[in-house]
């Protein structure tokens, strides 16, 4: 490829971004790790253009002031509840960055190419199209502008078959004709466009974080192909990292899920949910207490005044409600009046993966508060009060107790062992997956059943209130 | 020949260590973790780039530029919300 100097050069800046990778292991370096990974970025950006002489440098450089720009105002502006809607959008901007690139250089003028580099531009080409347009229906899913639920066309997967069909057969025939012919190549972009948004629309709501990570996957192959194509090795590790992280998420948040990636990514679910009145029967109710006249809110409070200890498990709902602040706050005050805190995650929580982390971050929570779900699943039992806000299938336990439902085998958050429950959610509709919450039959639950932030809100002020009535204050 | 083979390698090679690395992060990390590893994704930046090293028509210069813009946004937006994100991450100062 090119001189020792610049191999050695190279290496060291591959070595940069691995140690920044690597830095991601404690929160208090990852961010010394994504500044160093952006350092990595920006010296093969600059070797480029120290080495290399370009066409148009005026252009180019608006060009890039422009990208850098707009990718850094949107950034800082965005919330941090749209984040998942954002990756993907960014997502999508890389992917079709990688199909542009591949595009021209295929297509060109230049000398005809080595079989190596054809092989890769097509792929580049299939993966970076339907990463683009895949990730832009997620990210309209994501922001509302699509409905999250599911979309099945007729004859859904004989057209997404079809689609990859044609995708094979156009990639052939642009990897045969010497140089590639326009046409074939801009038929291979129709086809795996439309690929990306047959695939993409049929998943929705709570496989979202499979679709995000697995989207991500896909820009990096995109990206390494991309290196293939013009011969730069630089392009292949990063674009080959990338592949690999998003791989790894895509199998963690399947494994959370406790379903095959081929499934989730065929939109395809056991069938749908029926958990049979029997159930309830047979599960051993304990008798209903005696105090049951009274209102939720009450028994709540008085639930959160006897607590010495207490589990709040956020879902997507509080990102809903942008409750996170709220949550906090209560959180803050039950610590406040002596109580054991800790808030517990379940890994597909939100719409990708890590979600609430970041929510509950922004709310100023410390990290160490936060246990992830193996890590906190024993200790429900021991615990006095649960708080649910906003999630139901990841908290439901028809999941263990119950076959042949879509979330039957799912490992979920033990809140029904808690010694009281209290569930700040919308409804008592299921929650994505269809099947009925049997915690909310439980007689140790105690239902707030509103939007969450009013629901928080009132829990607060019961609290103190109830804090005021012992200590005999105003 | 001898070309493909040592990219292949590369892709493999990387593809592992990056599996390693990946495996260590926390899932308390993920979300910013996936947002930087989609920030490197836009390195494609680079080959936007060496596409202007050799004359181009018109056409194919717009579809670099639009490459550039495209990449440098994934880029640049990515690590920037990336850092936002840690940013938000913080350890309490606790009374014992």
């Amino acid at each position: 490829m090119n001189a020792p100097g610049r191999l050695v050069i190279d290496l060291a800046i591959i070595l940069l971004l691995i140690v920044g990778v690597a830095l991601f292991r404690s929160p208090r370096r990852a961010r010394a790790g994504n500044l160093i990974a952006a350092f990595a970025l920006l010296c093969a950006a600059l070797m480029a253009f120290y080495h290399e002489r370009l066409f148009a440098p005026a252009a180019v450089l608006i060009a890039l002031s422009l990208g850098a720009g707009v990718g850094y105002w949107v950034a800082m502006k965005v919330d941090m509840v749209r984040i998942p809607s954002m990756v993907a959008f960014q997502n999508g901007a890389g992917g079709l960055a990688a199909c542009l690139v591949a595009f021209v250089e295929l297509s060109g003028e230049a000398a005809p190419l080595p079989a190596a580099n054809i092989v890769g531009g097509v792929l580049a080409i299939a993966f970076g199209a339907v990463t683009f347009s895949g990730s832009m229906i997620a990210t309209s899913k994501l922001s509302g502008i699509l409905r999250q639920t599911p979309v099945k066309l007729p004859g859904h997967s004989i057209l997404l078959s079809g689609l990859a069909v044609a995708a094979v057969v156009f990639g052939v025939m642009s990897g045969l004709s010497a140089p590639a012919s326009t046409v074939f190549l801009l038929g291979l972009i129709a086809v795996t466009l439309g690929v990306g948004v047959v695939f993409s629309v049929r998943i929705g709501g709570a496989d979202m974080p499979v679709l995000i990570s697995f989207l991500n996957a896909g820009t990096g192959l995109a990206a390494a192909f991309c290196g293939v194509v013009i011969q730069n090795r630089f392009l292949i590790v990063c674009g080959a990292l990338v592949g690999a992280s998003g791989s790894i998420l895509t199998l963690a948040m399947c494994r959370a899920m406790n379903r095959n990636l081929a499934k989730v990514l065929a939109g395809l679910d056991a069938r749908l949910a029926d958990v049979s009145e029997s159930f309830f029967h047979t599960e051993s109710v304990p008798p209903s207490e005696p105090d049951d006249d009274r209102s939720p809110l009450d028994r709540a409070a008085e639930a959160m005044k006897d607590a010495g200890s207490v589990i709040i498990v956020p879902g997507y709902g509080m990102a809903l409600a942008q409750a996170h602040f709220d949550v906090v706050k209560l959180a803050r005050d039950l610590e406040e009046a002596g109580k054991a805190v800790c808030f517990a995650i379940h890994p597909v929580a939100g719409r990708m993966p890590g979600h609430m982390n970041v929510l509950l971050a922004e709310a100023d929570v410390d990290y160490e508060m936060l246990h992830q779900m193996d890590e906190i699943n024993p200790r429900f039992k021991e615990t006095d009060l649960a708080i649910v806000v906003g999630a139901c299938d990841v908290v439901n336990p028809a999941a263990i107790n119950v076959e042949g439902t879509p979330i039957s085998g799912m490992p979920i958050l033990h809140v029904h062992e808690a010694s009281r429950v209290v569930v700040c959610n919308l409804d008592d509709k299921p929650g994505y997956s269809g099947v009925d919450n049997p915690l909310y039959q439980n007689p140790r639950a105690i239902l707030l059943f509103d939007d969450a932030r009013a629901s928080i809100g009132r829990l607060s002020e019961a609290l103190a209130a109830a804090q005021n009535d012992t200590t005999g204050g105003v | 020949m001898v070309d493909l083979i040592l990219l292949v390698s590369i892709l493999l090679v990387s593809f592992a260590v990056g599996y390693f690395l990946i495996l260590r992060v926390p899932p308390l990390l993920h979300t910013p973790l996936m947002s930087m590893t989609n920030a490197v994704s836009g390195v494609t930046v680079l080959g936007a780039l060496l596409l202007f090293v050799t004359r181009r028509t018109s056409f194919e210069m717009a579809l670099g530029l639009a490459a550039v813009i495209c990449a440098t946004f994934n880029v640049v937006g990515g690590f920037a919300i990336t850092e936002r994100m840690l940013k938000l991450f913080k350890r309490r100062e606790r009374s014992p």
